[in-house]
């Protein structure tokens, strides 16, 4: 599999994301610096969390429109399979590659914790290794995760099965109280249409190792490893 | 006329003599940017006047020592080649009149004094203290002081591991923002500050200067009155995101061989950083001021050299090595200008539109600012109580309420709103003793802390300071690290009072001690005084902040209990000390009592016994008994672990209250395996050390021989205080 992490100014996850898919297939990603216009030929591209140029705009509004992310688009409309992760998913809404937007969150502040979430398919390149179903524990850290889409988005998001992960209590019920930022449906990732594209707002790269406290994100590079090889 | 009339001169904090000594150095009377730079450079905030002589009294060497005070943080050798840098620091004034604003650039500043010595950074602190909950302006300053740090330090992206925040009607009119960086950089990589090099350019990086921030140094060294609030202008805005990029852009040129020197621009931006590098390199420095970066048009040479602008860098080039930094620089789109040369003369001088502006000696005026042997008196201290004239309460009624009080409730309502995971390597996250980040890539990791208790500072200076630095080290020591070095961050109120300059001095004393005793030599720091609203101080608040290592990642526990059927053992002596106590103070109704007494040699031999059972994997969980004494460390383990524990009473002649609430010092909790427990009750015993069982593991309850209380009900009434207090109605 070979990966590339988008890097923007402001970008301050890319590191951690590299940690992790360093783990899984033994070489370093391809950094990739936000002016670049072209990458090589790769099977993964990862727009990785953090506040890119600083998001004094909306969160990932600047982000979606540089040079890099056009490259990103055709990549991604040609099948190359794209992660985003946290500002990586605001950026990937802001950019038209995934349905919704992410608001701040109800509670108005900056949260940082582990949640517990349900995965919702099993059958993409993305979450293979785990169960449908299955209850994760997978760190959050932002200020603008609140999904919402508009109503017959969100039908058209459900009805297709583009709900890639739900907010839940450690039991796996998706209730009001498990649910950290005020999403619709209690929605943490979803896919595009293709099932090539994910976002998600939890960061899989924070417990992929054991040291760090769990490796439940840990499967989700494991997938991809398979699946891209 | 003359611009300089005594009005100017008390508007910029000079006195008479200070004056006086001015026109020595001078030889003429200064001019208008002249006499700014000399005051702020003589500030309290700069020049440490009045504690100098105090803090040279401070041990500040040991073998793994690289760098002690007096650069822009302190240096210690971790092995393997690296060096772990760091630095606490005061933003207490700014976060007071404008408290999002005043906490971001207090975070933002100590970050840069961190990387400018070559440190990536990897972890971010801070200790907090603010007035009563029932103040009208607490509220307000929580929500803004918690939101600034965590805006900066979340878009910076390094990972704001713990810290403290407590509560105390006396930081109602000034409360503490203690903020503390640490960073790593290979050890044969640091970066210093004095110029070398005549002829070699002096290279200005980052932001743009503009006008926020004039005097800041000179309003962090005054008392605050009504009026303080009209000084909001004086306090700078940040800009994170710059930040963010100033930090890669330093670290890639770094990198190279191009910097001969480098310098953050913080409190007195321009005029400190720069007679700082010349005076260490005993050189001069030509400025042209057209050529710094302005923000606003028309800045006067006044405004340029006064701004504290944030995001800022001074640094000296190789010469012929501009083009390869500058590539950097605009890669990351910051501002990049030669702005002067280094010269042979020790002057200052500064052009601006073709004329020179200002003709400083630099020595003088970077080294001869004025040291004062200020009066003080001895502290009167607090007579001790008796622990039999403080109200006795059921111990677990007791308990449920001290954990919903301002200071042992969870702070997760603060630490949640900071990314404490950023950079892949926090294994100890909040809410423990200390925070513990992995070293990246290596299987060693640094555990951090800060720690003080003002109101044992205040019954005793010279005990509380002794306890500032114990508490630290006993920190990390439960964590399992070997502690090696302290920033300390000392805030107190005005120091020409000469009972105030009395706390500063005996706590300074029994720091100086503590430091000695356990082998805790202070690297860095930070003095904030002038603390008093309306002539009322603050707390004595000597914060310290401490780093150590733990060698093997597997070699160190947390604090929560991990296996039902265990022992729950106390190590050190229990006493029943309930002076300045948070159980006295929350359920007696009394501040009154003498601070609790720290034997060194105790504290050393209790922490190396501990730190040698968690390091060999003979614990499962450790915690050291701090405010509320020993049951609310075990029900802090509990809660932590969501396993319950059967506790059972001494036999003891002490009191029930003061037994389970009293704050004994060099004490911690363990657990282990009934079999580890029985045999560390032997060697305890054989060391001379106090150690016993009071209890095992299991369940959902906290059992106290008959009584119990849920766990659920404990964690509730944890949790639950600050949520509520902060959902209340906001009052500014």
């Amino acid at each position: 599999m070979k990966a590339a992490v988008i890097v923007f100014p402001g970008s301050n996850c890319d590191r951690d994301v590299a940690v992790s898919l360093e783990a899984v297939t033994g070489a370093k990603p391809l950094m990739a610096w936000h002016r670049d216009t072209e990458l090589p030929r790769l099977d993964l591209i990862v727009v990785p969390g953090g506040f890119s140029y600083g998001d004094y705009l909306r969160s990932g509004a600047m982000a979606a429109h540089s040079p890099i992310m056009q490259e990103v688009k055709r990549r991604a409309e040609a099948g190359v399979h794209v992660l985003g992760i946290c500002n990586g998913f605001q950026i990937l809404t802001e950019a038209g590659l995934l349905p919704g937007v992410l608001m701040r969150n109800r509670g108005l502040k900056f949260c940082c914790k582990d949640v517990h979430l349900t995965v919702s398919r099993n059958d993409t390149a993305f979450a293979s290794k785990y169960r449908k179903g299955q209850v994760i524990r997978i760190p959050i850290a932002h200020a603008d995760g609140n999904f919402f889409a508009s109503p017959d988005m969100l039908s058209r998001i459900e009805d297709e099965g583009q709900v890639a992960f739900r907010y839940c209590d450690e039991e796996g019920n998706l209730t009001d109280s498990a649910n950290p930022n005020g999403s619709l449906n209690n929605i943490a990732g979803v896919y595009n249409m293709q099932g090539n594209v994910l976002g998600l707002m939890p960061h899989p790269e924070r417990l992929a190792e054991a040291e760090l406290g769990g490796t439940d994100g840990r499967p989700m590079f494991d997938s991809l490893l398979e699946a891209l090889k | 006329m003359s611009q300089i009339t005594p009005d100017v001169i008390k508007q910029h904090g000079l006195s008479e003599s200070e004056y006086k000594l001015v026109l020595e150095i001078m030889g003429r009377e200064p001019n208008l940017t002249e006499l700014g730079i000399f005051s702020v450079m003589w500030s309290e905030h700069c020049s440490y006047k009045s504690s100098k002589k105090w803090l040279k009294t401070l041990p500040t060497k040991a073998p793994w020592v690289i760098c002690g005070p007096g650069e822009n943080a302190g240096v210690i050798d971790i092995g393997d080649g690296l060096a772990c840098i760091f630095k606490m620091e005061s933003h207490n004034h700014p976060s007071f009149i404008e408290p999002y604003q005043g906490a971001a650039t207090g975070v933002g500043g100590i970050l840069r004094d961190v990387f400018t010595m070559g440190a990536r950074p990897v972890a971010n602190m801070n200790a907090l203290r603010f007035g009563s909950p029932d103040h009208a302006k607490t509220r307000h300053l929580v929500s803004g002081v918690v939101s600034g740090i965590g805006g900066y330090g979340n878009c910076v992206g390094v990972p704001t591991v713990g810290g403290e925040c407590d509560f105390h009607a006396a930081y109602n009119g000034n409360i503490l923002v203690n903020a503390m960086t640490v960073g790593l950089a290979p050890a044969d990589r640091i970066f210093y500050s004095a110029a070398a090099g005549v002829g070699n350019p002096v290279v200005y990086v980052g932001s743009k200067t503009g006008r926020d921030g004039i005097h800041g140094a000179t309003m962090a060294s005054a008392e605050f009155n009504e009026d303080s609030e009209e000084k909001r202008p004086t306090v700078q805005v940040g800009d994170p995101f710059t930040e963010k990029l100033l930090i890669e852009a330093c670290m890639e040129l770094m990198a190279t061989d191009v910097i001969v020197a480098i310098q953050d621009m913080g409190a007195a931006g321009l005029t400190s950083s720069s007679f700082e590098m010349a005076s260490k390199g005993g050189l001069g420095i030509e400025m042209d001021l057209d050529k710094v970066p302005m923000r606003e048009v028309g800045m006067s040479a006044y405004e340029i050299m006064l701004s504290e602008s944030q995001e800022r860098m001074l640094m000296v080039l190789k010469p012929g090595k501009e083009d390869i930094a500058k590539a950097i620089f605009d890669k990351w789109e910051l501002d990049f200008a030669i702005v002067g040369v280094l010269t042979d003369t020790k002057h200052m001088v500064l052009k601006r539109h073709g004329e020179v502006v200002a003709d400083l000696p630099i020595d003088p005026l970077a080294l001869a600012s004025p040291e004062y042997d200020r009066p003080w008196v001895e502290p009167k201290l607090a007579a001790p109580i008796d622990a039999k004239s403080v109200k006795a309460v059921a111990p677990l009624e007791a308990l449920k309420k001290l954990l919903n009080t301002p200071d042992l409730c969870s702070k997760r309502w603060i630490y949640s709103q900071y990314d404490h995971m950023v950079m892949g390597d926090t294994v100890g996250r909040p809410g423990g003793d200390a925070g513990v980040v992995r070293v990246h890539g290596a299987n060693k990791a640094l555990a951090i802390t800060t720690d003080c208790t003002p109101r044992y500072c205040q019954a005793n200076p010279y005990e509380g300071g002794k306890q500032a630095v114990a508490e630290a080290w006993r920190n990390l020591t439960a964590v399992g690290a070997r502690p090696l070095a302290v920033t300390d961050n000392l805030n107190f109120g005005n120091p020409e009072k000469p009972e105030i300059m009395g706390q500063i001095v005996k706590a300074i004393q029994g720091m100086g001690e503590a430091c000695v005793a356990l082998d805790f030599p202070v690297v860095s720091g930070n003095v904030s005084l002038y603390n008093e609203t309306n002539g009322q101080a603050i707390l004595p608040t000597p914060a310290i902040g401490a780093v150590g290592v733990i060698d093997q990642l597997d070699q160190r526990v947390g604090i929560a209990f991990e296996q039902a059927g265990e022992a729950v053992l106390v190590i050190g002596a229990t006493a029943g000390h309930l002076g300045a106590s948070i159980y006295a103070r929350e359920i007696g109704g009394t501040e009154a009592g003498s601070a609790p007494v720290v034997d060194l040699a105790v504290e050393r031999k209790n922490g190396d016994f501990v730190r040698a059972l968690i390091t060999s994997g003979r614990v499962t969980a450790c915690h050291d008994v701090s405010g509320g004494g020993l049951l609310v460390s075990v029900a802090e383990m509990a809660m932590a672990g969501g396993l319950g524990v059967m506790l059972a009473n001494e036999p003891t002649t002490l009191a029930e209250h003061a037994y389970w609430f009293g704050e004994d010092q060099a004490r911690y909790v363990l657990a282990a395996t009934t079999a580890e427990a029985a045999a560390i009750l032997i060697e305890a015993a054989q060391a001379g050390i106090p150690a016993a069982m009071i209890g095992t593991t299991g369940g959902d309850a906290l059992r106290l021989d008959a009584a119990s209380i849920p766990l659920a009900e404990l964690v509730d009434a944890h949790e639950s205080w600050l949520p509520n207090f902060m959902s209340g109605p906001e009052s500014n």
